[in-house]
């Protein structure tokens, strides 16, 4: 278990401050937040490669935030796969076993072992220079894993991979995590890969914790705007409760009444997933409480997945499945109707 | 398949630099090669054989060396920490590493005087434990540190800076000291800027005269009272350019022989 206290620190124009954190054993916790956040600096100070102003840093019952990086029991694999470039890749691994003087053998033999669960085999007398980006990735796996470190910390490590490496990779790391059971902590800017990778997640923002829970209450329950819209919530509107109906409140948003189950009564912000509404040509049959005619005032294609603008107003951002979108022979200008579940609105 | 190479015009600028940095080139080049052929090689190896010839060039090299090692000693752990770290006052310190390339050396050698002369401090510890500087051996090095150690700092610092500090954040993770870390990644990694910055030092050693004439016009070495090259050109200058020339040219062989062997090591296998 990795426990934060009050965590702060200082780097002369950026305060991390107020960092609190409990992480439980074998947990793959992120930390997700956008550029200049202050993820790799609490990573670091994780690490104990930055000074900390207050607060303490725990790794089950002892307290390591006065020890020195070496002494902490903890490993980092950053971004750009940085590896050592004149050693080979099998002393890139051997380095943390040579410097704390493990015997000839068993460095050997734990090499070997490390290089067939990550599949690096085949490279072990390669230079890293030589190594494509998913190559140098395990390669750096292997070599902060190989020490057999309490903790992990993966600051970003699959963001300057291509689309298809980076999927292979995510799925190595689940695989790794699920074999070693390592507590990891990774740092991202990325929800998907938060989504998809994270038992927990803490956003951070400016230097402090924003929120920490699951991705699922992420998506479903953020605690600020900033959150919402970092989980890609991307219809986040003002409104005021004018009304009560069937115990659920009558929200107007510039014209738009919208019905959602929300107990507050004054002016309100609330958001709504892209995901959660969908299109018809005609109005649709169903149990679902909010259901507007708008016309599609603009589309974005992103491959597999469209985001069509539904002007109501005001504008509401829809994702459909690429499928769905030729079905509905969707272009600007045509009327649709959009319809959604009053609970898909999350009022904050 | 054998390579196909297409001409190209040069453009009107290419040319013009091309001719401005000819000029250059041959601004170097034509003194140094019209000295070295001025002297037939009997002529060259005559002189050679002169004793205060060989034992001159014995002290330059053993002083530029020693000077090389003393630099490498105390200039690259500072290189190191202005590498890394930001601090108030750096720029100062950094300024203050360039002085010696800005003085003029003769004001270099009366300052060291005043520092290492046996009625000065400094002069005073040394001389208590026997090392004296004015007209010794160490008084030719102390002058060839000062004139040349900021060629080696400069040039090591710029090594340190091109090590991605994180990599030394990794080792230091994996359980390596700050010293494991220093001498097992960054060290390894900045060493082509650190020895190139040492043969810059060398060579720079070497050609000094202005400090040296003051501090050790001729110094005590193995038993030779000699000079160091530079001065024994300068001395020899006084009675015509004949008999100056041999040594001239000597001095610029032997300097062109180890300056390009010591570059060849340090880029070797890379790209120009």
């Amino acid at each position: 278990m990795i426990i934060i206290k009050n965590l702060k620190v200082n780097l002369g124009d950026f305060l991390l401050r107020d960092v609190n954190l409990d992480i439980k054993p074998g947990e793959y916790f992120i930390i997700l937040g956008p550029t200049g956040a202050g993820k790799t600096v609490l990573l670091e100070a994780i690490a104990g490669l930055y000074p900390v102003l207050e607060g303490e840093v725990w790794i089950g019952d002892r307290e390591i935030s006065s020890l020195s990086p070496e002494k902490r029991g903890i490993s980092i694999v950053y971004q750009d796969q940085v590896l050592f470039p004149h050693f080979s890749v099998e002393e890139n691994i051997a380095f943390g076993l040579k410097v704390r003087k493990y015997p000839k053998n068993e460095v050997k033999a734990n090499i070997d072992n490390m290089a067939e669960m990550v599949g690096i085999s085949h490279l072990l007398k390669r230079s890293p220079i030589t190594l494509s980006g998913g190559e140098k990735q395990k390669v750096a796996l292997a070599r902060a894993l190989v020490t057999e470190p309490e903790v992990l910390l993966v600051d970003e490590p699959l963001s300057a991979l291509d689309p298809e490496t980076k999927e292979g990779m995510q799925r190595e790391l689940r695989e790794m995590h699920r074999r070693v059971k390592v507590t990891v902590i990774h740092v991202t800017h990325d929800f998907e890969e938060a989504v998809a990778l994270g038992h927990r997640v803490a956003v951070l923002n400016d230097g402090c914790i924003a929120q920490v829970g699951t991705p699922e209450e992420f998506l479903r329950r953020p605690s600020s705007e900033f959150v919402a819209r970092f989980a890609l919530s991307r219809n986040i509107f003002s409104g005021r409760v004018v009304g009560i109906e069937d115990g659920c409140a009558l929200i107007d948003i510039g014209g738009t009444k919208l019905i959602a189950t929300t107990e507050s009564k004054d002016d309100v912000r609330l958001s709504l997933r892209p995901e959660d509404i969908l299109i018809s040509p005609e109005p649709l049959r169903s149990t679902a409480r909010n259901c507007f005619q708008g016309v599609v005032s603009d589309i974005a294609d992103r491959g597999s997945v469209v985001y069509v603008t539904v002007s109501l107003p005001p504008d509401f951002i829809c994702l459909i499945t690429r499928q769905a979108f030729d079905e509905l022979e969707l272009r600007k200008g045509v009327r649709v109707w959009i319809t959604f579940k009053a609970s898909a609105i999350h009022v904050f | 398949m054998s390579k196909m190479r297409i001409w190209r015009k040069p453009d009107s600028m290419s040319v013009v630099f091309i001719v401005l940095g000819a000029f250059i080139l041959l601004l170097i080049f034509v003194p140094l090669l019209k000295t070295i052929f001025s002297s037939s090689p009997g002529t060259l190896w005559n002189t050679l054989l002169e004793e205060d010839v060989y034992s001159s060039i014995l002290l330059t090299i053993s002083a530029a060396l020693t000077a090389t090692l003393i630099g490498l000693f105390l200039g690259v752990p500072l290189a190191y920490l202005l590498s890394r770290h930001q601090f108030r006052g750096k720029r100062f310190v950094e300024a203050i590493i360039d002085v010696p390339i800005v003085i003029p050396h003769s004001a270099a050698g009366v300052a060291l005087l005043f520092v290492f002369g046996s009625n000065f401090l400094a002069g005073k510890v040394f001389h208590s434990i026997g090392i004296g500087f004015f007209g010794a051996f160490a008084g030719v090095v102390i002058a060839m540190v000062f004139v040349s150690v900021p060629f080696l700092i400069d040039s090591a610092k710029e090594g340190f800076k091109a090590v991605d500090v994180r990599l030394e954040k990794v080792a230091r993770t994996l359980g390596a000291s700050p010293w494991k870390s220093f001498f097992r990644i960054s060290l390894p990694l900045a060493w082509r800027s650190i020895f190139s910055g040492s043969v810059l030092m060398w060579a720079r050693g070497l050609s000094e005269f202005g400090a040296i004439v003051i501090i050790a016009y001729s110094a005590s070495f193995l038993g030779w009272n000699t000079k160091v090259l530079p001065v024994l050109i300068a001395d020899r200058f006084d009675f015509g350019l004949d008999y100056t020339l041999p040594v001239a040219a000597l001095a610029i062989l032997i300097s062109l022989a180890v300056f390009i062997t010591l570059r060849t090591i340090a880029y070797k296998g890379e790209k120009a």
